[in-house]
């Protein structure tokens, strides 16, 4: 299934070694930088973007106000420290990136309108931001009638393919379907109490799960599911509801503050994840969310993503140091912010593929774009816009970390609209 | 005092000020942006519309709807439902189970349009259902909380707690509502492709032209007797009602025009800025609505597009160069409103700008113009402090 | 959907069920005796309660640091030290509030809704400012967190025990302090005729802003103890306002009586209907019961028979 990773990842260890090394220790790597003189402004950019001889201006969209803001900041800082690493290192076709922040403030009006002023007003090259659905779903047709390109950092519900975002998080069935069927074969689950916050994603993500878990997995079956308001603090009647069902696992997609509340009443309730009856697996929880729930309420249950802090490879372990020298020894990296992270590496790469700032240049040469330097190794741009990537399965620890107990052994490929799976 | 004055639809000063905002909104915005700024001004418009009806409701009437964005959403979703269904032909859908349905239906395993979206696919009810969507829901608050004479505070929390009730019911039921996401990527109106930007500048001057229809039937209403018995309702109900006036009949038509004008407010939003979510229709926009119309000043109209235009300008500015500082000086704006201007801008007008300006003219012993009267254009038949009595009820 | 479970097991999941809806019932106490307070005897609306709350959250958070670094030892019992600093701080903050802001507009009620509205905001940006845009995660003592296992099947979560407790605590105070003294009295008659109470000696500015400052409070206490259930962040004031309000309302004003008994109606609504649907459905039919009898008989459950 992954052409793509096989002849790879054993052989790229050491280049990506060296690559991530280089990547974020500039000296090393400036032999290879690329000179503007090399690359006249004219030619680079033929459509009047935000290009001169020496700087090109990229957008920053995320929200530093509202309640979105305790989701967003980390997906900033990511992708701060990509743009400082990458000016580093002698920047973008010889060109130092400068960027534009703006506030979406936790509204969908506004980051359509914040998007509007950034591709129209500030002609930025391209666009790093957004974390929810609905802002994403209100951008979307900014960026494609004024032909920009943004690089959208978080897992999703799949369901678009858009010419004019890259999808650097995984779409939902790749997320759910391995996680799915590792507790399956693993720990012999076969009974599964869906639940999540009601919302596009947890809706869609809980429906591809049924569909897996009632089609495609043997002697399995859902025996509940269920969705709360977001911001809902209260869930001992669904914790009831669970101990009469008396399912396996508890798949729960709860988000934000509503987060915090059901782990803390869970263990309250007497399931402790770390019992394992039932088990409780997640996959919206991250190092981030974390914090706010406390580690001692959440160590025990498992979360299906791709990216663990914890991960140990060279990569993961250069970035995991420069994220805390700029920003903070205390500083957590989940999932998302990750991702955030791959987007201004993975636009310079098709930049320099393309030769060219062009939108149209750069969507061209998009696909196939490979980045062996990411701290979750090896991901490649697949053909519908979304990354190959790994999906793990991780073990939450008492500090707030995740053990990494599985990987997939091949890259998974992206499919934002599954067969069988409507 | 000078009935003559009052019974007149616009006295000459008046005029004279409704003449400088057409300057404004015609003339100066249009010349003086470029486009995507006057897009953006005229996004702010569309609150304009519900600030307007919370003058009459809550400057006149002593009626504070802290559920305004109920109204502005149901207008704004009517209109969204008739895009995305003129969006969702069989061929742009090709690629959904079931082509030709909403796509976000088509998400939720929604096989077929429900019944209620079907008339949706005519302009013409969708137009009448902007206005009559929000009308008759004002209409059933208005009847239930009225006449049985709720009022002051009960009935801005009961207001508060019907935007979250409905932002709950439009979350929870994605599968007809697009949920949380709201109705996105509208396209076009009878074939009209609404997103390029000579579109977005017509829809700004039809968005202005409704604008003025609002405030004119603001105005007329102020000026007929029902805005004088609203006035007198505002400050001593139980003597109007001695009076033999049905006051309750009173409150809810003023309730229900004010949720008209929010109703075409939030229509003209959807079409400018090409979605609709339930983010407009909570308890934080609503309460924010409430805001535009005070800083402009709750006795005025005009205060009320003035406060509009400058609270959203200072948000988009002040968010773009400090978004940390937003909130602290939006918190700041509505102590100040309450704490030291009451009555807004337009108070800040008539009572500090245009006395001075007039010593001014004086001073220079010009005395062409006759002398204006003390009291207040726009602003009502002006009590000491109106605002005072407004909320004392 | 009780099929196939036995007699017992459905006794149990009833009896815990109960519970929960007890629990609730606590959580909208808390939430709303202060408000209720503030409201039914001063007719002040504060829109600002929930950041009063959540300053407890914090103040909370900033004792189990200082506890954990400072005085391991006696971690276990920091919780009781926490709400008392909760009380003192956000009543301190109650009572600035109050005789910068709010004494200047007892007389116009709506307008009081607007100036604290603002004032939420500015608490919110300053906790972001101050403790980060993310949610700070409160580690509570261990004997607070777990169940006790009554049964096989009947488990009783720890800190719904706690919360319960504190709830009960709470109102048996107000209630004495309400009926049993000189404060109690004052405020009492300040409600019924705020001149004549001035005439007779009370002093009417000193008796408001112990009362706003007791309300606020009361509301940093329930943030403090919400910090064993919920989330401690910038925004999680905004989390409880309607249900707060809802409550207040619904109860009638200047009942602390009927604040009781309707947060008692709506949590058993609410748990009930929880348990037969789905949570999103089940807090919208909530809410609008609440607002149907609300227009039936807006004075709410027990409002003092008075027309103006």
């Amino acid at each position: 299934m992954t052409d793509f990773s096989k002849p790879k990842t054993p052989g790229m260890s050491r280049r990506a070694v060296l690559a991530g090394g280089a990547a974020l220790t500039a000296s090393l790597f400036a032999p290879r930088g690329l000179r503007a003189q090399d690359f006249p402004t004219a030619a680079v950019n033929t459509t009047g973007l935000a290009v001169t001889d020496s700087t090109v201006t990229i957008g920053i969209l995320h929200s530093v106000t509202g309640t979105m803001a305790i989701s967003e900041t980390g997906s900033v800082q990511a992708e701060k420290l990509a743009i400082e690493q990458i000016n580093a290192m002698g920047g973008v076709l010889g060109r130092k990136i400068q960027f534009i922040q703006e506030d979406g403030a936790s509204d969908w009006p506004t980051f359509a309108e914040k998007a509007r002023k950034l591709l129209v007003n500030d002609k930025v090259a391209s666009v790093m931001g957004c974390w929810t659905s609905a802002s994403r779903k209100a951008v979307l047709p900014v960026f494609e009638q004024h032909n920009g390109m943004l690089y959208y950092p978080t897992f999703y519900e799949g369901l678009e393919q858009s010419p004019n975002v890259i999808y650097t998080g995984q779409e939902a069935t790749q997320q759910i379907i391995a996680g799915l069927d590792w507790v399956n074969q693993t720990k012999g689950a076969k009974s599964f109490y869906l639940l999540g916050s009601d919302y596009i994603w947890p809706r869609t993500s809980n429906k591809i799960a049924r569909k897996h878990i009632e089609n495609f997995m043997e002697g399995c079956e859902v025996v509940g599911e269920e969705y709360y308001p977001l911001g809902h603090t209260q869930f001992n009647s669904v914790i009831n509801k669970i101990k009469l069902r008396k399912p396996d696992v508890i798949y729960a997609i709860v988000v934000g503050g509503s987060n915090v509340a059901f782990y803390k009443q869970l263990k309250a309730a007497g399931i402790d994840p770390t019992k394992e009856s039932p088990i409780v697996l997640t996959i919206s929880v991250t190092e981030d969310e974390i914090r706010g729930i406390g580690g001692e309420n959440v160590e025990g249950s498992y979360a299906c993503m791709k990216y663990f802090q914890s991960l140990d490879n060279p990569n993961n372990i250069e970035f995991v140091k420069a994220f805390k020298d700029m920003w903070g020894a205390d500083m957590v990296i989940g999932d998302v912010t990750q991702a955030a992270y791959l987007g201004p590496w993975l636009w310079k790469a098709a930049v320099e593929a393309a030769g060219s700032f062009d939108i149209d240049k750069v969507r061209e040469a998009s696909p196939g774009i490979e980045l062996p330097t990411a701290p979750e190794g090896y991901v490649k741009i697949h053909e519908n816009h979304h990354l190959w990537s790994k999906t793990r399965v991780g073990r939450a620890r008492m500090d707030g970390q995740y053990d990494v107990v599985f990987e997939t052994a091949d890259l998974v490929e992206p499919n934002p609209f599954p067969e069988g799976y409507q | 005092m000078q009935i003559d004055r009052k019974t007149r639809f616009l006295t000459r000063e008046e005029a004279i000020y409704f003449g400088l905002l057409a300057a404004v909104i015609f003339l100066i915005l249009p010349l003086a942006l470029d486009s995507f700024r006057l897009n953006l001004f005229g996004k702010y418009l569309t609150y304009a519309f519900v600030a307007i009806g919370l003058v009459l409701c809550w400057g006149a009437g002593g009626i504070l709807s802290l559920g305004q964005g109920v109204f502005f959403g149901l207008g704004g979703y009517a209109m969204a439902m008739f895009l995305k269904l003129e969006a969702s032909t069989p061929e742009a859908t090709a690629i959904q189970s079931t082509p030709g349905i909403p796509d976000f239906m088509d998400w939720n395993q929604i096989t077929a349009l429900p019944w209620w979206w079907e008339p949706f696919n005519s302009l013409a009810f969708s137009l009448i259902a902007v206005v009559i969507v929000p009308v008759a829901f004002a209409f059933i608050i208005g009847v239930a909380m009225f006449r049985r004479r709720v009022g002051g505070v009960y009935f801005a929390i009961i207001t508060q707690a019907i935007a979250a009730i409905l932002t709950i019911l439009i979350i929870g039921q994605q599968g007809f509502t697009g949920g949380v996401n709201g109705i996105t990527d509208l396209r076009t109106l009878k074939g009209w492709d609404i997103r390029t930007d000579e579109a977005k500048e017509i829809l700004y001057f039809v968005n202005a032209v409704l604008l003025f229809a609002c405030l004119f039937a603001a105005q007329y209403v102020r000026r007929s007797k029902l805005g004088r018995l609203l006035i007198a309702m505002r400050d001593q109900e139980d003597r109007v009602r001695f009076s033999g006036y049905d006051v309750a009949s009173f409150k809810i038509f003023v309730f229900c025009l004010g949720a008209a004008f929010a109703g075409i407010g939030g229509a003209m939003f959807t079409l400018q800025v090409g979605f609709m979510s339930p983010t407009l229709v909570g308890i934080v926009p609503s309460i924010e609505m409430v805001i535009f119309a005070a800083v402009g000043g709750r006795l005025s109209i005009l205060g009320a597009v003035y406060g509009t235009l400058l609270v959203n300008w200072a948000k988009t500015t002040l968010s773009e160069s400090f978004p940390e500082l937003w909130l602290l000086g939006l918190g700041a704006l509505f102590i100040a409103v309450v704490m030291f201007f009451p009555n807004g801008l337009a108070g800040l007008w008539s009572e500090q700008v245009m006395p001075r300006l007039r010593k001014l003219f004086a001073g220079r012993g010009a005395g062409a113009r006759p002398p204006a009267a003390p009291v207040p254009a726009n602003s009502a038949s002006a009590p000491d402090s109106p605002a005072a009595k407004a909320a004392a009820e | 959907m009780f099929a196939g479970y036995s007699a017992g097991e459905l006794t149990a999941i009833f009896a815990m069920q109960g519970f929960a809806g007890l629990i609730l019932f606590s959580v909208f106490v808390l939430m709303a005796l202060g408000l209720a307070i503030i409201f039914g005897q001063m007719g002040v609306i504060n829109m600002a309660h929930g950041e009063f709350m959540i300053l407890g959250a914090y103040v909370t958070y900033l004792v189990s640091n200082t506890f954990a670094t400072h005085l391991p030892d006696l971690f276990s019992i920091y919780f009781f030290v926490a709400m008392a600093l909760a009380f003192l701080a956000s009543g301190a903050l109650g009572m600035l509030v109050e005789w910068g802001l709010i004494r200047h507009l007892y007389r116009r009620p709506l307008d009081t809704l607007l100036a604290t509205w603002g004032l939420s905001l500015i608490l919110q940006q300053i906790y972001r400012s101050v403790f980060g845009a993310r949610e700070v995660g409160v580690t509570v003592p261990n004997w607070m967190m777990g169940s006790l296992p009554l049964t096989d099947m009947i488990e009783v979560p720890i800190n719904g025990l706690f919360v319960m407790a504190l709830a009960v605590g709470i109102s048996v105070a107000i209630y004495a302090l309400m009926f049993r003294s000189r404060w109690g009295r004052q405020v009492r008659a300040i409600n019924q005729n705020r001149v004549m109470a001035g005439a007779v000696g009370i002093n009417t500015e000193r008796t408001d802003r112990l009362t706003f400052g007791i309300g606020c409070g009361i509301a940093g206490v329930a943030g403090s103890a919400f910090t064993m259930i919920g989330s401690t962040g910038p925004t999680s004031g905004q989390l409880y306002i309607v249900d707060t309000f809802l409550v207040v309302v619904f109860g009638g004003a200047g009942s602390i009586l009927g604040t009781i008994a309707s947060a008692f109606t709506i949590s058993q609504a609410q748990s009930v209907l929880e348990f037969f649907l789905s949570g999103s459905m089940a807090k919208v039919i909530t809410l609008l019961v609440v607002v149907g009898i609300l227009m039936l008989r807006p004075q709410g459950l027990f409002a003092l028979k008075l027309r103006k």
